[in-house]
């Protein structure tokens, strides 16, 4: 488990060296940043100017040493366009997306888990059939679409939540649940209907399994059988997806910010995209890659502590 | 709908500049009728009319508001990337800054006519190049540092030699600039400039401390009626009332100024609440959901900007007069703002918007005519010309291409489009080679024509017309009548020479909750002025 462990580090390390190579080459390659910052009315004069004092000038590789450098000593470096540190900036963003995932994703867990049970267990019946295709509906429907649907119904037509914006929870706790409940619920609940068809058939296969046709036989109920013993080996695959939604929401979490008005990560990079802001999408894709990585890192490590066969490897 | 009526906008501390203006325009040359009631009578880039009555700012029927310590959240587009339009090109910072934060020697008021500022009055010499400012005593930087002569003079000199953004070239015409004394200011022009005076009342005119300049990207201390206050990145800007404002406080404690990608989020806050005024309505159609008066107003006023289609004027057949010609004939201009824009604005016939002093009508200068504009286009051996649309990613383009492809091609003119983005704009339309036939762009500035079309070929529309230059050059060196006459020709010429294809001059059109008063009926210059804003 251990080498395990290390050979993952190693694969993480590697990834994101490579991620940020890649990010670099790639940024270099498109657009002027100097050219942006100076508009519709710049003259050849200013951009090279501009150029210069932005550092454009020197070769690719001095300015990805000197950048990854800065990376890793914490230092994201400071904006030419903003002016302002881009790692502060980064890290008060991505609270925000956190928060916004990680309620999406308790929402998702908390509809997915007995919806995608009890579809399992009813499954020959119309209950189990009404349910799959309540699940299939919510993976058709896009998040964002959900959010506008939300909003019109529960902000614009009974106004009892806000239709958007963010608040600070430390600030006021309750503005900062209203503000989120409709984000985390159109969040949630697509994603909670993506996760429901896995755990409906992750549950459909231990049911088949000789170990609970045995608890079944010792006198246990399905019912009992499925959530004493079936759960914890459904989880497995359950899990891999949820760490692979967790990711996809993470970077997918910007329409949804859109449509809401919150100012997360995603947000924060297509802004950083639009202004030509290199340095802040550097950090930005590099930051949500390290997540990325960390997700699947995480996840990883969590099999090994649900499935016992997996630790003794 | 409502239409606030111009003289809506109230403000306490314009009482203070009606006051003062009256003492404003002394020696000053002939300026505006009595009264100042007509727009036409004056240029308001010549400066120092007295026609502060028209100045919009006047009190409403009815009780003076009082300052309250409410909040007022306004919903925008375009966040700022940054505070420092020193460097920083775009119209979204000195929207929030400029007026409210930073304060200029002049304003200009909503009839476009130049009031004075932290000068409280001025003079120009005979031959136009020398400016006297009688700067306003007792006035302070929010830091508490009072704003001097020197002040200005460092401010001044600041644009000339700091400033890296375009805007900043109309500075360059200073010679000099002197304090006499700590309110006295003088300036001398190389040589005279019929609009410095006006340009002194956008961002290049921003009286700075020079104690602030290092920072001026995250901070702005300027002697405005409010201070900075906050930034959520992302999310909004804050403002708060500045307690030692030097005229009248501010009459609402503190503006939110939250910004929208989505224009749908933003109309969904003002239903919701959560913002009391949409200062740009994306999307004219959806204003039916605000058609409830005792709940709404909505302000269908001008602002400065021009929605055109230009046309590569450098470039093969497009240089061929006759092809721009046939290009205007072939256009339904009222039908293309009934479609695109729901008729919100005015159809204009060349680079001018109503309320420039040398406007005249030139909308029907090319009537729809689809057999006139065959005719041409055979003439000029162009009977099956393909043409490219380049268009930017924005709502006005977006909703006005469809329907000039299509009425285009009645006329036998076969046009492609194609979508670019802000960036690939800057590279490839604006900067050589101009790789275009045409696009589709708001120039939003004031008085731009000699920018946009100065009749030499440095610029993206490439029109080349020395006569034009001529008479801009003389126009603007010259004394206020011929200075007039030389405009008007300009746009007369630019008309007749189908230099491009005008659109319409894009309205200023706004929704607030009905209890928001004060909002100003026209965006006349680069602010969003929010001080004499209040709720009742």
């Amino acid at each position: 488990m251990w080498w395990q462990i290390v050979r993952r580090l190693l694969i993480f390390l590697i990834s994101a060296l490579v991620a940020s190579i890649v990010v670099f080459v790639l940024l270099t390659l498109v657009g002027d940043p100097a050219r942006t910052i100076l508009g519709t009315e710049a003259t050849p004069q200013g951009i090279a100017e501009m150029r210069h004092q932005m550092g454009l000038d020197r070769p690719v590789i001095t300015q990805y040493l000197s950048w990854a450098n800065g990376m890793l000593h914490g230092d994201f470096g400071t904006s030419f366009v903003t002016q302002l540190p881009i790692g502060p900036q980064i890290g008060e963003r991505l609270l925000v997306t956190l928060w916004l995932v990680a309620g999406g994703m308790v929402v998702a867990l908390v509809v997915a888990l007995p919806l995608g049970t009890l579809a399992a267990l009813w499954h020959r019946r119309v209950a189990g059939w009404i349910l799959s295709g309540l699940s299939q509906l919510g993976i058709a429907v896009p998040a964002f679409l959900a959010g506008i649907l939300l909003i019109a119904a529960f902000a614009v037509e009974l106004g009892w939540l806000p239709s958007g914006g963010y608040v600070v929870p430390a600030a006021d706790p309750i503005g900062f649940l209203k503000h989120m409940m409709l984000p985390w619920a159109s969040l949630g609940l697509v994603q909670g209907a993506v996760l429901a068809r896995y755990v409906r058939s992750a549950v459909l296969d231990e049911m088949e399994q000789d170990y609970l046709r045995t608890a079944r036989a010792k006198g246990m109920t399905v019912w009992r059988a499925v959530i004493r013993h079936g759960m914890r080996n459904a989880s497995i695959p359950v899990l891999t997806v949820l760490g692979v939604q967790m990711i996809t929401v993470l970077v997918g979490a910007v329409v949804v910010e859109q449509v809401f008005v919150i100012p997360g990560i995603g947000s924060f990079l297509v802004d950083s995209v639009a202004r030509q802001d290199r340095l802040a999408v550097q950090g930005i894709v590099v930051t949500i890659v390290v997540i990325s990585l960390a997700v699947s890192f995480l996840v990883d490590t969590a099999y090994a502590l649900i499935d016992p066969r997996l630790r003794r490897r | 709908m409502i239409r606030i009526r111009a003289r809506l906008l109230v403000s306490a501390a314009a009482v203070a500049l009606v006051v003062s203006a009256c003492t404003a325009g002394a020696g000053l040359q002939p300026s505006s009728s009595s009264g100042g009631q007509s727009t036409e009578s004056t240029p308001s880039a010549t400066g120092g009319s007295t026609g502060t009555e028209t100045s919009g700012t006047s009190g409403p029927s009815g009780s003076e508001p009082a300052p309250s310590d409410g909040t007022l959240t306004l919903g925008l587009v375009l966040e700022p990337v940054s505070l420092d339009f020193t460097t920083q090109s775009g119209a979204a910072i000195p929207q929030v800054l400029l007026d409210n934060v930073y304060e200029t020697l002049v304003n200009q008021a909503q009839d476009g006519t130049i009031v004075p500022g932290l000068a409280e009055k001025w003079t120009v010499s005979p031959d136009g190049k020398t400016y006297d400012f009688t700067l306003r005593s007792g006035v302070t930087f929010s830091d508490g540092q009072p704003f001097t002569a020197d002040d200005a003079v460092f401010s001044i000199n600041y644009v000339k030699t700091k400033w890296t953004v375009n805007v900043a070239g109309a500075m360059k015409v200073v010679a000099s600039a002197t304090a006499v004394s700590p309110t006295e200011l003088k300036v001398v022009l190389s040589h005279p400039d019929n609009l410095w005076l006006f340009k002194m009342t956008t961002r290049i005119g921003a009286m700075m401390s020079p104690k602030h300049v290092n920072a001026l990207a995250t901070e702005a201390v300027g002697t405005g009626p409010y201070v900075f206050s906050n930034w959520i990145h992302g999310d909004s800007i804050t403002l708060t009332r500045n307690p030692h404002y030097w005229g009248s406080p501010a009459l609402e404690k503190t503006i939110v100024f939250k910004y929208f990608k989505d224009p749908t989020a933003m109309n969904n806050a003002l239903l919701t609440g959560q913002i009391q005024v949409i200062t740009t309505v994306q999307i004219p159609q959806a204003l039916k959901q605000f058609d409830d008066k005792s709940k709404y107003t909505i302000v269908d006023g001008t602002t400065n900007g021009k929605v055109m289609m230009t046309m590569n004027d450098g470039r093969a057949p497009l240089n061929d007069v006759r092809v721009r010609q046939a290009i205007n004939y072939a256009l339904d201009k009222e039908a293309i703002l009934k479609g695109a824009w729901a008729g919100y604005g005015t159809v204009i016939g060349s680079h001018e918007v109503p309320t420039d002093p040398w406007y005249v009508d030139l909308a029907n200068r090319y009537p729809h005519d689809v057999a006139k504009a065959k005719q041409l286009l055979a003439e000029a051996g162009q009977t099956h010309l393909t043409l490219t649309l380049a268009l930017p990613p924005v709502p006005y383009a977006a909703a006005a291409a469809p329907i000039i492809v299509s009425q285009l091609a009645e006329a036998g003119i076969t046009v492609k489009t194609t979508d670019v983005t802000f960036d690939n704009r800057l590279a490839k339309i604006f900067a050589k080679p101009y790789d275009y036939d045409l696009t589709i762009i708001n120039h939003v500035e004031q008085y731009d024509v000699t920018t946009v079309f100065d009749g030499t070929p440095d610029y993206y529309t490439q029109y080349t017309n020395p006569e034009v230059a001529r008479l801009e050059a003389e126009g603007l060196a010259g004394d206020n009548e011929p200075f007039i006459k030389d405009f008007q020709q300009v746009m007369r010429i630019l008309a007749d020479d189908a230099a491009a294809a005008w659109l319409w001059a894009f309205p200023n059109l706004m929704v607030a909750d009905a209890n928001v008063h004060g909002l100003p009926q026209n965006a006349i210059g680069e602010s969003l002025n929010v001080f004499g804003l209040y709720t009742s």
